[in-house]
């Protein structure tokens, strides 16, 4: 006889989690639980990722669905003897909301969860990602069992067709428009392939996804077998990602061994195969020609799109690729119908989308939610807002490298394909990052491109040469050296880059800049005329200033200054010493009382009656200080 | 694993019901067991052990157990609360491992609450 188990500690086995020490806390919980004679009672679970990954190891306990973060091995016994033997969460290591002291220890509670809606990330910390047992048991491979016995390849696209899916890696293609033309075109060969690549920075949601619930994108892909009539898959994986690699390879071996996938799967005649091809990590192989090249084994180049994949792909035949979370709904598409998908988000986006949700935000994590969900509420009432109570919010950067930089004005359109591009951005991959005053703009531009020029894969001129000047003529602004004409020149490269380069990452690297010169060109024109970065990032353009009137002499950034360039006497004014100033910005992070202003470089070597006379246009936004 | 059939799949559902009960809720009894300083000097331990046996032997899936501390009345310790889907919870006092079978057997899995273990109705709020 077994014994029974009253609870279940869910502890989160992705990644992040990983690195902060869940296998310790694992060591030291097991023994705990032996300890007190309860390591049968209550049973330790490694799952998926829990999705809110502010400070990892985080850990649900079931039935009690008590969220935990920040665990430490000194903090287990006490957190034993409190939650698991006396039945109260322990406090300590509850959720608190920022500024609040009160915990939330229910995960129902918690604003970050309670505004989302599961459906991709539905396993979420109930799976473990090891155990096919587990995910079945969820009701997976009922989807496939469904489409094996109960429905024509046709229905099937259809199906995928009317739920309104589009392509969650970026382009937002319809999946089944796809499909279609793959089950369309007749050949001995077809392949389904997954594209895992995920280069975007700061995007992890696929990561997660196949970390989580791997075996949801193997019944995807193999649902598109079915519908497509292929019997060969790939998974595109990069080997920066070894633990998606090595969960995945597990679900597909656990799949083999139970017949889910070989020959005959679940003894109705169909057969399917799926192997993992590592990336080295290349953003273009992300791209689908590239990444089809580079499963070939060649270098990851695109190729021009005079076909498409699914007429002539991978080794020249018919193949269809989506991106991973494109796959992961497919399941729940077919198990619950095209009417159930569509009830969620718009007539054109339907459905939800994952976003990984960084930056100057409280709540770090992959939030899911339906497409019609405005990004102020992803912000603030998910996100938490911005974690800097002194600084304020900027804009939110959505699309990685191809997208763009959206403002406070547009806080409140949906998270829908056509309104964010309107916008100026992209929905891309999912990659949602918060930026507050602090930063600044022409520094993202500058950093996105600096990414593309090295990613850019050298085949076509304009993206080789035209990124790196582009990048080169930001440098230059952001150093001190722009002069009048910089901007037209930045929007002119950028208009041949567009239209002169052969794929995605070409036709979208100009974006962060074109998207930040549309909404904050005065600060491109304040950097250029005024040698003003007033977020006081770029430290050739700025100068730190002490309002007299403001300081209250407490002394905070003169023990905080790393150069000791701060001197004055308590409860008086303090002063910085301009040359041993370094600008690397702690003081005005230190600074309670905002005393601590951010002029334009000329303000350096100005006079007391200078400096106020500049502070108090800097104020009012400046005009022709520089002069 | 043997090769899978769909009729399978939905076997391996079932036997892993009970796992997923206790993660997603859906439960049909919930008992707290009180395992206060009070109640554990009482005997709590050999109460929760001996109902967690009783859960492993009927081969339940769908009981959940929840540990709460004391719960203010330290001299009818152990104690425990137990919550039926659509009844008042009971509160049983003064238990052993005799009572909590009878218990278990008449309540839980008969739906009769025991009077003469019973202190009180109503319910506790643990978190
Ligand atoms: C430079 C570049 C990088 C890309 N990287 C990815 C990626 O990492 N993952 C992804 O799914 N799609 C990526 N794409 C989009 C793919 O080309 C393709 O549109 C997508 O994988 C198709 O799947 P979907 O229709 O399911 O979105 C990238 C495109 C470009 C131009």
């Amino acid at each position: 006889m077994e014994t029974a188990v009253r609870s279940h500690a869910m502890l989160c086995g992705c990644t992040c989690c990983m690195a902060c020490g869940t296998t310790k806390v694992k060591a030291a919980l097991e023994e705990e639980f032996r300890k007190n004679g309860i390591d049968e009672e209550v049973k330790l679970v490694i799952s998926g990722s829990n999705v809110f990954c502010a400070k990892g190891p985080v850990m649900i306990v079931h039935p009690e669905e008590i969220f935990y973060e920040g665990l430490t091995v000194e903090d287990v016994p006490a957190l034993v003897e409190e939650h698991f033997l006396k039945g109260r969460a322990y406090q300590k290591l509850t959720f608190k909301e920022q500024d609040k002291k009160i915990a939330i220890p229910s995960i129902h509670d918690i604003p970050f969860f309670k505004h989302q809606v599961f459906l991709v990330l539905k396993n979420k910390g109930l799976i473990d990602p090891e155990r096919i047992e587990d995910y079945i048991t969820m009701d997976g491979y009922k989807a496939l069992s469904k489409a094996l016995t109960l429905m024509k390849p046709e229905e099937i696209v259809k199906v995928v067709s009317d739920s309104g899916l589009r392509g969650r890696g970026g382009a937002g293609f319809p999946t089944g428009k796809k499909w279609e033309l793959g089950l369309k075109i007749k050949s001995d060969v077809k392949y389904v392939v997954c594209n895992g690549d995920e280069g975007d920075p700061g995007a992890f949601m696929d990561r997660a996804v196949m970390e989580g619930d791997p075996q949801a994108v193997i019944e995807g892909m193999i649902i598109c077998g079915v519908a497509t009539e292929s019997h060969k898959g790939y998974i595109y994986v990069r080997a920066e990602y070894p633990l998606a690699v090595k969960r995945l390879q597990i679900a597909i071996d656990q799949c083999y061994e139970a017949g889910l996938l070989g020959s005959n799967i679940l003894g109705t005649g169909f057969d399917f195969d799926l192997e993992i091809y590592q990336g080295a990590g290349a953003f273009v192989c992300g791209e689908a020609t590239a990444l089809m090249r580079s499963i070939e084994g060649k270098r990851g180049m695109p190729r021009p799109k005079l076909w498409r994949s699914a007429v002539k792909g991978l080794w020249d035949k018919p193949t269809v690729l989506n991106n991973v979370e494109t796959f992961a709904n497919i399941p729940q598409i077919v198990l619950n119908g095209a009417g159930w998908y569509r009830s969620l988000g718009t007539e054109k986006s339907a459905g939800t989308k994952v976003f990984a949700l960084t930056g100057a935000i409280n709540n770090v994590g992959l939030v899911e939610v339906p497409m019609d969900t405005p990004l102020r509420k992803i912000i603030f009432d998910i996100g938490g807002g911005i974690i800097n109570k002194r600084s304020k919010f900027k804009a939110v950067q959505l699309g990685g490298p191809s997208g763009g930089c959206i403002p406070e004005a547009y806080l409140d359109i949906p998270v829908t394909y056509e309104a964010i591009e309107k916008s100026g951005a992209i929905v891309g991959s999912g990659g949602m990052v918060v930026m507050d005053t602090s930063t600044c703009m022409v520094s993202t531009a500058k950093f996105f491109l600096e990414f593309t020029a090295d990613e850019s894969c050298g085949k076509c001129a304009p993206c080789r040469l035209g990124t790196k000047l582009m990048h080169d003529l930001l440098i230059d602004i952001c150093e001190g050296r722009g002069k009048e004409g910089d901007i037209e020149m930045l929007e002119e490269m950028s208009e041949t880059i567009i239209s002169a380069s052969l794929c995605g990452l070409g036709q979208s690297a100009p974006n962060p800049v074109l998207s930040t010169i549309r909404h904050f060109r005065h600060e491109y024109e304040a950097h250029i005329k005024d040698k003003w970065c007033s977020a006081g990032a770029c430290r050739d353009l700025c100068t730190f200033y002490i309002d007299e009137k403001l300081c209250k002499g407490c002394g905070a950034c003169q023990r905080a200054c790393p150069s000791n360039a701060i001197e004055g006497e308590k409860k008086k004014p303090h002063k910085i010493m301009q040359e041993s100033c370094v600008r690397c910005r702690t003081c005005v992070d230190t600074c309670k009382f905002g005393s601590i202003k951010i002029l334009p470089a000329s303000a350096r070597s100005a006079n007391e009656a200078d400096l106020q006379f500049i502070a108090g246009m800097a104020a009012g936004s400046l005009a022709g200080v520089g002069k | 694993m043997t090769k899978l059939t769909i009729a399978e799949l939905q076997r391996i559902q079932e036997e892993n019901k009970a796992t997923f009960t206790l993660r997603k809720g859906g439960y049909k009894a919930k008992v707290v067991v009180h395992m206060g300083t009070c109640g554990i000097a009482a005997g709590a331990r050999n109460v929760m052990t001996a109902l967690m046996n009783e859960i492993a032997l009927a081969g339940t899936n769908d009981i959940i157990v929840k540990t709460s501390g004391c719960g203010g009345l330290c001299a009818r310790e152990p104690m425990a609360v137990i919550e039926l889907v659509d009844q008042p919870p009971v509160i049983y006092g003064d238990l052993n491992e005799e009572k909590i079978k009878e218990i278990f057997k008449e309540h839980i899995i008969g739906g009769n609450p025991v009077e003469k273990y019973a202190l009180a109705l109503g319910s506790e709020a643990i978190y």
